[in-house]
């Protein structure tokens, strides 16, 4: 494998890790404070959708973003409201919200724009395009750098830089902020957030919004993006496959890139090569795409060692009176 | 008045059975995955019955699938009902097919794609790789680099048979051309998902293609996108893909579709219907490339010098484009 093809692949892996890191980064969140949220993907694709609508009616694809967060957003406040005030089951609450979003999106596009259930085709000022960093061009015909350069790290759309921001970001929050270290805490022994004077309530909400931000960036970077326009069901399980990276990192930020970043090169290695050859040996296509579930199954199973969640994750928690 | 009931149900059964035989045209038509407006497949199966629907002012009944299981209750469903032609488009209904037509021999079933072998069915197929040996060729000849590429939906004999007949027509217009081809999966959700389309795409021009084809319903939108994006050529399929984006389509394997839908509610109105295999090739003008106002730039005189010849070539016999399906192979990759 020549450099070249190496770095494209690189490049691929890249805008395909975005949407689930960004997913990734907001279970982080949520589960971190002790909200367990199965409703990423239902967030994903309500977002989406929002946003391939929006950027379509107004032709802005910033505005798309505006909405599609705003819709990701609301979504995080009726799953704050189940399962932090009115303390109910927060897995039930994220399956509601999965199929609320999945039923959702197909009965208001079809209303909206009787194109069943998708937006109008978007054209390139209502999208988020590739932006080529200074140098790009001039550096590409350098040896080694060049190609890495222009093809790996630079060419990507603004949201996948922004995606890669929010790891240091997110780490920085969590562990060097007050912020931060009360939003663990709630996560581990609210009881003992709440003897400090500190409200779980406020702190958990605040928590699942941050969630609905993030997830409502990767719903909009699917359809105003990497694809030009929503159509039904196009996070097709990404937001599932966001939180098993996310039990694979250990809910840690830095290994979250890790585990998205792997996800998302074995998703490009299966398009890229697909029934290639070894040894004479012609490798089928169906196990070049089941490739990476059976690797997710091989690394939960065998080698992530044990994955200890937030202990306080998923109860509600109940003040003590 | 157990009597009474029977008398009601009977009677209420021979009322149905009269309006059936009143109302003999009563169509409706079942689309694939992918959704009624792929802008590809399905779109086209649509615009055929809209066509019959404007023309006689016979409504239709339509039903949009969301899972293969629905298959066979939507037949079921529709034959039940006494919907007459039951038109469905899409390979997938083969097994669905026989089942429901076996039950009810007395509706007219069409299905596009599929040869189903019962008396009461109309197989309708294309001759795709006929059209697709046009739109290959017409590829080889607009690429600057010598290489196109191909991106297919769901990995099937159907769809290699459009493989196929492309890089057979790649070939013929130049002998050196490299054909790069790509599935997008194994499952029906290969229809739709344009996000996968795109990256297929796009690691295909990485390595040097300029015009892609593709044969992937909704999937294919994305890949016409970065095609576009990227400044390369898309070529569409099934239905004239060209205005999708101007100037970056380089054209369309026409595949009628629509045709072979409003034939089937047509014949049946007007007392014409007939059963058995139904195959439209470039002689039918049942398949063939699209050249418009969007395009007509991209295609030169003697690009278009050069198809029209090979068509009349295949037409007569005198060239034989190789169907993937006769034997599973491909002589040409």
């Amino acid at each position: 494998m020549d450099i070249d093809v190496f770095v494209q692949l690189m490049g691929s892996s890249l805008r395909l890790a975005t949407p689930l890191l960004l997913a990734c980064l907001a279970g982080l969140f949520s589960e971190r404070a002790g909200i367990f949220d199965i409703g990423l993907d239902g967030k994903m694709l309500a977002a989406a959708f929002a946003a391939g609508a929006v950027a379509a009616v107004s032709g802005s694809a910033w505005l798309g973003l505006l909405a599609g967060i705003g819709a990701s957003m609301a979504l995080s406040v009726v799953h704050g409201l189940a399962s932090i005030t009115l303390r109910g089951n927060q897995l039930i609450s994220g399956v509601a919200i999965n199929f609320l979003a999945s039923g959702m999106t197909a009965l208001i596009g079809q209303n909206w724009f009787h194109q069943g259930g998708q937006t109008p085709q978007l054209t390139a000022d209502s999208r988020f395009l590739g932006i080529q960093l200074p140098f790009a061009e001039g550096l590409s015909s350098v040896p080694i750098v060049g190609p890495i350069y222009s093809n790996f790290i630079s060419g990507h759309n603004i949201l996948v830089y922004i995606a890669l921001l929010t790891v240091p970001l997110t780490w920085w929050i969590l562990f060097r902020t007050r912020f931060g270290l009360r939003l663990r805490a709630v996560g581990e022994n609210p009881g003992a957030v709440d003897t400090a004077g500190i409200s779980v309530v406020v702190q958990r909400y605040q928590a699942v919004l941050i969630c609905g931000l993030l997830c409502g960036i990767s719903g909009a970077y699917l359809s105003t993006g990497m694809s030009a326009g929503f159509v039904r069901e196009m996070t097709a399980g990404k937001g599932f496959i966001a939180l098993a990276a996310l039990i694979f990192a250990k809910w840690k930020p830095w290994p979250a890139l890790g585990a998205c970043f792997l996800f998302g090169f074995l998703e490009a290695f299966g398009i890229r090569y697909q029934g290639f050859t070894i040894a004479g040996v012609t490798v089928p296509v169906q196990f070049m795409q089941a490739l990476p579930y059976i690797l997710t199954v091989v690394i939960l199973a065998g080698f992530v060692g044990k994955a200890i969640p937030p202990k306080a994750g998923g109860q509600p928690y109940v003040k003590e009176r | 008045m157990k009597y009474l009931t029977t008398f009601v149900s009977v009677a209420a059964l021979t009322a149905m059975a009269g309006i059936a035989n009143a109302e003999d045209v009563n169509p409706a038509v079942i689309f694939d995955l992918g959704g009624k407006f792929d802008r590809s497949f399905n779109q086209a199966s649509y615009e055929g019955a809209e066509r019959f629907k404007e023309e006689t002012g016979i409504d239709y009944r339509e039903f949009e699938l969301q899972s293969d299981a629905q298959r066979e209750q939507a037949l079921r469903k529709f034959a039940r009902d006494g919907h007459n032609p039951v038109v469905v488009a899409g390979f997938s209904y083969g097994s669905a097919m026989e089942t429901v037509a076996a039950e009810f021999p007395e509706t007219d079933f069409a299905i596009i794609d599929m040869v189903v072998d019962l008396p009461n069915v109309r197989s309708v197929v294309f001759n795709e790789h006929e059209g697709s040996y046009l739109v290959g060729m017409l590829a080889a000849m607009a690429s600057e680099t010598g290489k196109v590429g191909f991106v297919g939906g769901m990995d099937i004999p159907l769809i290699r048979k459009f493989a196929c007949g492309y890089v057979q027509g790649a070939k013929a217009a130049n002998p050196d051309a490299e054909v790069f081809q790509n599935m997008t999966g194994s499952t029906g959700a290969a229809w739709n998902d344009p996000v996968k389309g795109g990256e297929l795409a796009k690691s295909q021009i990485d390595r040097g293609a300029d015009v892609i084809y593709h044969a992937a319903g909704g999937t294919g939108i994305g890949v016409l996108q970065a095609a576009a994006d990227a400044g390369a050529l898309g070529i569409g399929v099934d239905s004239n893909q060209n205005y999708i984006h101007p100037g970056q389509v380089l054209t369309s394997m026409l595949k009628r579709v629509d045709v072979a839908v409003y034939n089937a509610m047509m014949d049946v109105q007007e007392g014409n219907w007939s059963t058995g295999i139904n195959v439209m090739g470039l002689a039918e003008n049942g398949v063939g490339y699209a050249v418009d106002e969007n395009n007509e730039e991209l295609i030169t005189p003697e690009m278009v010098e050069a198809v029209e010849a090979a068509k009349e070539s295949i037409i007569a016999g005198d060239t034989v484009v190789h169907d993937y399906m006769k034997d599973d192979s491909c002589p040409v990759s």
